[in-house]
């Protein structure tokens, strides 16, 4: 079995209106040294497969048909056996 | 000419497009549900409001992978006539059927508010009857937010594919008029062959004078003298 931890985040391209939001909280709270904040999503799934590669391979094709938009978000993920 | 409109679990606004439909336009309608393929020889179908599956991870995301959409994109794929209103919208980005994406309001806020759209293209089956004035129909989203890389953006202009931007009443395009951040003011698009159009305010929330607008019977009319005609 294995684990894919999957991280969605807007393009930097898209103007991110939350975390936009957040930063200026975070700067009203008085983090004068922040900037860029984006929010994103996090997903896991639970994979049955042969190897990391197998498992790979599937979790980019479900990133790319469903679990991300490639218009306006990019992601990052890994894989660890569980 | 008769009309179809799609049900899923979580659309809202089905009703009010039967009923635009049925008892405004005076014309036949059938619900079309998400699970099944048939589209029981509709000429055109609506794609309804609402918050298909909950929005769950995107909106219109898990709604564009529905049997149903899968007929819908053969029948658009004909030339058969679709008109996705607000979630609809979002399901034809999602689905393929349209360019671009919508996404959360800049506002952060769920908009439900009157908008005045001007009709960049009049020549679609959906505007062919609009006058050189700004259309008054309501807007209820939160996520409106049109979003395209500039490359499709520079081709949905040069083709006359942005049929509707945000406006003011008298019509000029401006950033006070633009309820949600949309890029460029876009409040609807449609396809290369111009027989779907997804556009974000309800038409069908403005068929009669009583609920504070007519001008969305407009875009219904337009499609009636389309199919007239051809």
């Amino acid at each position: 079995m294995w684990k894919a931890k999957i991280q969605v985040t807007l393009k930097k391209s898209v103007l991110d209106p939350q975390g936009a939001t957040v930063e200026k909280a975070l700067k009203a709270l008085g983090y004068d040294n922040i900037g860029d904040v984006r929010v994103g999503k996090y997903l896991e799934v639970v994979v049955e497969g042969k190897d990391n590669e197998e498992v790979e391979e599937q979790v980019v094709e479900m990133c790319q048909r469903l679990l991300t938009n490639p218009v306006i978000e990019d992601y990052t993920f890994e894989v660890t056996e569980v | 000419m008769k009309f179809g409109v799609v049900v899923f679990p979580g659309s809202n606004c089905d009703l009010d497009s039967y009923y635009m439909v049925k008892d405004v336009l005076k014309q036949p309608v059938e619900y079309l549900w998400h699970r099944d393929k048939d589209l029981k020889g509709v000429d055109c179908v609506i794609l309804p409001g609402g918050f298909t599956y909950g929005d769950y991870l995107r909106p219109g995301a898990i709604a564009g992978f529905s049997p149903l959409v899968e007929s819908v994109k053969e029948f658009a794929h004909k030339g058969g006539l679709v008109l996705g209103i607000c979630n609809g919208f979002q399901v034809l980005t999602e689905a393929g059927l349209l360019p671009g994406a919508l996404y959360l309001n800049i506002s952060l806020q769920f908009r439900c508010v009157f908008t005045y759209l001007k009709v960049e293209n009049n020549r679609t089956p959906f505007t062919n009857l609009t006058e050189d004035r700004a259309l008054k129909i309501p807007v209820a989203h939160g996520d409106g937010n049109y979003y395209a890389d500039p490359e499709t953006l520079t081709e949905l202009e040069k083709n006359g594919r942005i049929v509707f931007r945000y406006c003011n009443p008298e019509g000029e395009v401006t950033k006070e008029a633009n309820p949600n951040g949309s890029l460029d003011n876009i409040a609807g698009i449609c396809n290369e062959k111009g027989n779907v159009l997804g556009m974000m305010p309800h038409p069908e929330r403005a068929g009669e004078e009583l609920l504070g607008s007519d001008d969305g019977k407009i875009i219904f009319d337009s499609i009636l003298k389309f199919w007239g005609e051809n």
